[in-house]
């Protein structure tokens, strides 16, 4: 073990690298937040903008207040949660069905799931809306939802982790007489805690930072969502509150901040899952 | 209770130029109460054959039934069969009375009385202290008994087991069969167990049905079938070590093979004494093993067919040592015939 350990100057080397890549990835998280924490005026002070001198909390209650963004936040966080149990749900069911029963058509049928993968979620916007249209489902939260519950990813994630469960486990249920329905939720689905936590915790962030569709079926107040309500803070011409948008940022990265606080290691370990046996 | 009966039972997978028979016209019944061992080498079909008599395989061709009913059709579940894996297959976030009573809760019977239940099954496998365990804190002889004690609670009519010993070390495994067989006797059960393993088969078996190449050898009382070996694959696939066999062309007779058990080949002194009247073959000693209690001589015959001989022979003084020709010797009353061509046993 030791002799693999770098030492001297790799380890330096290795450091230095380290800290430059990080510092891209956090420079622009530390630009929003001290913009956020200064006055509209101070903001633009150059060259002090980007030092932490005279930080206020004004612009971020002032982005509160002024944006409704307690309503949005209130919006995203039913959507997102909604979301992401209907993906665990749609995805369990799927994915047990393409591991487990076999039923004529199931590999074109396979086939057919993954390819809509292959779709850029841009080119289906158009037609998409026009459906949701057509169903009276503009402004409205089955608009937000009901489109995202069903996911491609989901059932590929939980399929690989139901094919590495034992036949034989599913065998000797079958044998005491277990349906596919108690299999899934006594056995299979415990049986696949991290990938299903590492399912919900993606699913959960890609529905709280999902632009481009809400803002096609969205335009009324009441059903905003944070990522679109955020551009009512955009103040052209106004340079007392112009840096009131990064207010909002903070605002809306915070419920994702703890979220990835208190599971990182959920999505870490779906990150990884399947790319090791055992 | 129930007997197991199967009907020219034949498995292909696969099909087209792919297609591989596992078993190949296997009739068998096995009796109400019997402890029946499918015995064969690894990949001949024993395992298929078992699954299908769960449910878990559909034959191809023939019938399986239980209890003179024909199961073909009826769900795994419904066969009121129990199987214990190789693997165990438990379920690893249960504990271990969670386990053993899981097939009882999926019946609908009640939380008391499911848990009454796995306690008696638990006491009987002696795995009382074990029961709010999880199977990953378990040795592999407990959880072997764990995956036995979910059987047993269930109280189907036939146990089927697919080498629940094969990954349990010698000394547990050992210890084992004799629980299995003292088992087989205090639940008054149909017993059908898989293995590849002849000291399990011998000891037990009520009967042994050897497969081979998806075939049906033989099936008898395991002494039976050590003692009269309907062909060559049985007599050579049981025993430790196995029967030697000799080409019949070496005593005269080219149309049949010789087979002589380790433990009836005599080192013939040359002073008469061996009493031996059968035949005798010259060879050349390759090796001597001393187990203690008694002496293995591995040797290989003089001509260039290819002959190897082991003989069992007591520790005694004036063994041979390797290299040397020695003559050994064996009774006609010792020898098993063989057709040289079918290698069946000829009467």
């Amino acid at each position: 073990m030791r002799a693999d350990r770098p030492r001297g100057w790799r380890l330096v080397g290795r450091y230095t690298v380290l800290g430059v890549v990080a510092a891209v990835v956090l420079f622009p998280i530390y630009a929003v937040l001290l913009q956020a924490l200064k006055s509209g005026p101070d903001a633009l002070d150059h060259p002090s903008s980007l030092l932490p001198t005279h930080l206020t909390l004004d612009t971020i209650t002032t982005a509160w207040t002024d944006g409704n963004l307690g309503r949005m936040m209130l919006n995203s966080m039913l959507v997102s949660l909604l979301v992401t149990a209907g993906v665990m749900l749609t995805s369990l069911l799927s994915a047990y069905a393409f591991a487990f029963l076999r039923f004529p058509g199931r590999g074109v049928l396979f086939v057919f799931f993954v390819a809509t993968m292959l779709v850029p979620a841009e080119v289906t916007v158009v037609i998409n809306r026009r459906t949701a249209d057509s169903l009276g489902w503009l402004n409205s939260y089955q608009g937000l939802v009901v489109p995202a519950l069903a996911s491609t990813f989901g059932m590929l994630l939980v399929r690989q982790m139901f094919l590495t469960l034992p036949k034989e486990l599913h065998e000797a249920a079958s044998l005491d007489g277990v349906g596919h329905l108690r299999f899934l939720w006594e056995v299979a689905a415990p049986l696949s805690r991290p990938t299903l936590g590492a399912l919900g915790l993606f699913t959960f962030l890609g529905t709280w930072n999902a632009y481009l569709w809400p803002s096609q079926v969205i335009t009324d107040e009441a059903h905003k969502t944070i990522q679109i309500g955020l551009e009512d803070l955009k103040t052209p011409g106004d340079i007392s509150r112009f840096n009131l948008i990064t207010g909002g940022l903070v605002i809306a990265a915070l419920p994702i901040f703890v979220m990835l606080v208190l599971f990182q290691r959920q999505l870490v370990r779906g990150l990884t899952a399947g790319a090791v046996k055992g | 209770m129930a007997q197991v009966r199967l009907e020219h039972i034949t498995k292909v997978f696969g099909d087209g130029a792919e297609a591989a028979t596992a078993v190949d016209d296997v009739s068998l019944e096995i009796p109400d109460h019997e402890f029946m061992i499918l015995l064969g080498p690894s990949g001949c079909g024993k395992s298929t054959l078992l699954r299908m008599v769960a449910g878990l395989e559909d034959p191809t061709e023939g019938d399986v039934f239980i209890d003179d009913v024909r199961v073909n059709d009826v769900e795994p579940k419904l066969r009121d069969v129990a199987m214990v894996f190789q693997s165990y297959a438990l379920y690893p976030h249960k504990t271990v009375a969670r386990n053993i009573e899981f097939p009882l809760k999926v019946r609908g019977i009640g939380k008391a009385e499911r848990a009454a239940e796995a306690q008696r099954a638990a006491e009987v496998l002696g795995l009382g202290p074990y029961l709010g365990r999880k199977p990953g804190q378990l040795s592999g002889g407990q959880r072997q008994r764990v995956a036995l004690a979910r059987a047993i609670v269930r109280r189907p009519a036939v146990f089927l087991m697919d080498e629940p010993l094969s990954n349990l070390d010698a000394k547990l495994r050992g210890d084992t069969r004799a629980e299995l067989v003292d088992l087989h006797r205090r639940l008054d059960s149909t017993f059908l167990y898989v293995t590849h393993d002849q000291v399990e088969a011998m000891t037990m078996g009520t009967r042994v049905a050897v497969i081979n190449q998806g075939r049906l050898e033989q099936v008898g009382a395991p002494q039976e079938v050590y003692d009269r070996p309907a062909s060559v694959f049985v007599a050579q696939f049981i025993g430790t070590p196995p029967m030697n066999i000799i080409p019949g062309g070496l005593l005269g007779d080219g149309s049949v093979r010789l087979g002589v058990r380790p433990e009836h080949l005599r080192l013939d002194t040359g002073d008469g004494a061996t009493g031996a009247g059968g035949g005798r073959v010259q060879a050349t000693v390759r090796q001597v093993e001393h187990l203690g209690h008694e002496v293995l001589v591995l040797a290989h015959g003089n001509g260039d067919d290819g002959l190897a001989l082991t003989a069992r022979l007591p520790p005694e003084p004036g063994l041979p040592g390797a290299g040397d020709v020695v003559e050994f010797a064996f009774a006609d009353r010792h020898v098993h015939r063989f057709d040289a061509a079918s290698g069946e046993r000829l009467p």
